[in-house]
């Protein structure tokens, strides 16, 4: 693949940085990453990826544009009140960037579908709201050997890890278990702060577009913490678990299942 | 004894050692049936809370769920 006239004008800031240039826009643009979840997190990443021309992107969500949502989802605009997610957020990418293909998958993960959908990208980036996807797409990408960003976020607080399984450290390393349904505040509940997404996302997304380029070091063996209220990041090393119940050395987790006493966290937010 | 925890210094007056279940309590850390404790870059087992010493110089990290970012 080489690059048309229009795409060298308009990827010209990537192609003028030495660690990208005209190849890497070009690993971009063959690219493949699966963003599950349009929501907070997904906003951001969606955008940044479509605008750095990420050639193909799938968008899986089951919801709908709720006007509770555009305080920081901001792929959604108001008159998108009432539309499933990822055809509001299909509309903006490809009208930010017509190179990239869009797949909006207007489903809800489970333990049954998830193989089947990372399966076909290269990067996988968690932009869900609730524990037991959270926990399914680790396990999922882990069992399914596919690199892919964690992030979460409550309040002022956000976290976000890059895992490369069997490499580095999963979240099941840090997190065994779920924690049990209504154990921990949801957005929702405890409210978030709307610009949180956006830093979480875009550090989501900037992790996707090196894992494509093959350059610098990722986010794995350390949790990112950020809180907004004090601006401070925090780096935490975290070692592969040897008991890790999916990536351990006898792991006793092998095949996936819905975690489903963990459902939902977020789903009061739209009921 | 001090502690270095979630990268700050917290002194612990009137004691040399206290397990993790009691460290918990002391420093009266939100949640803690749902934290995940890591000492000294370890991560510990939710069962060795109660038989796990921390002593002066110790360095702890308690890592929270943040299960936000869709809806």
């Amino acid at each position: 693949m080489s690059l048309r006239a229009d795409q060298i004008e308009r990827y010209s800031r990537h192609i003028l940085l030495q660690d990208i240039g005209g190849k890497g826009q070009e690993k971009l643009l063959a690219g493949r990453v699966l963003i599950i979840g349009a929501g907070g997190l997904g906003a951001p990443i969606a955008l940044y990826l479509g605008a750095a021309g990420v050639g193909t992107l799938g968008i899986a969500d089951a919801d709908m544009v709720d006007v509770t949502n555009l305080q920081r989802q901001v792929i959604h605009f108001t008159p998108d009140i009432g539309k499933p997610k990822v055809v509001s957020a299909a509309e903006k990418v490809r009208a930010i960037n017509p190179d990239v293909t869009v797949h909006p998958h207007q489903e809800w993960i489970s333990a049954e579908n998830i193989a089947g959908f990372i399966a076909d990208y290269d990067f996988i980036i968690d932009g869900t709201d609730n524990f037991a996807t959270k926990f399914l797409i680790n396990d999922a990408c882990v069992l399914g050997n596919k690199p892919y960003s964690h992030g979460g976020i409550l309040r002022f607080d956000g976290q976000t890890l890059t895992v490369k399984p069997h490499e580095s450290a999963c979240y099941r390393c840090i997190f065994s278990a779920p924690p049990p349904k209504d154990a921990i505040p949801t957005c929702s509940e405890a409210g978030v702060i709307g610009v949180l997404p956006g830093v979480i996302g875009t550090i989501q997304a900037t992790e996707a577009i090196k894992y494509l380029l093959g350059i610098g070091d990722l986010l794995t063996g350390r949790l990112l913490t950020y809180n907004a209220t004090s601006l401070t990041f925090r780096e935490i090393r975290i070692q592969r678990n040897p008991k890790c119940p999916v990536c351990g050395s006898q792991p006793t987790l092998t095949e996936l299942k819905d975690n489903s006493d963990a459902l939902n966290v977020c789903e009061l937010e739209t009921t | 004894m001090k502690l270095t925890v979630n990268g700050e210094t917290r002194e612990i007056a009137g004691t040399e050692s206290l397990n993790i279940d009691e460290t918990l309590v002391t420093l009266k850390v939100a949640d803690p049936l749902y934290v995940t404790v890591e000492l000294n870059g370890t991560i510990l087992e939710r069962e060795a809370f109660g038989t796990t010493q921390v002593k002066d110089g110790d360095v702890l990290e308690f890592l929270y769920f943040m299960g936000g970012g869709g809806q």
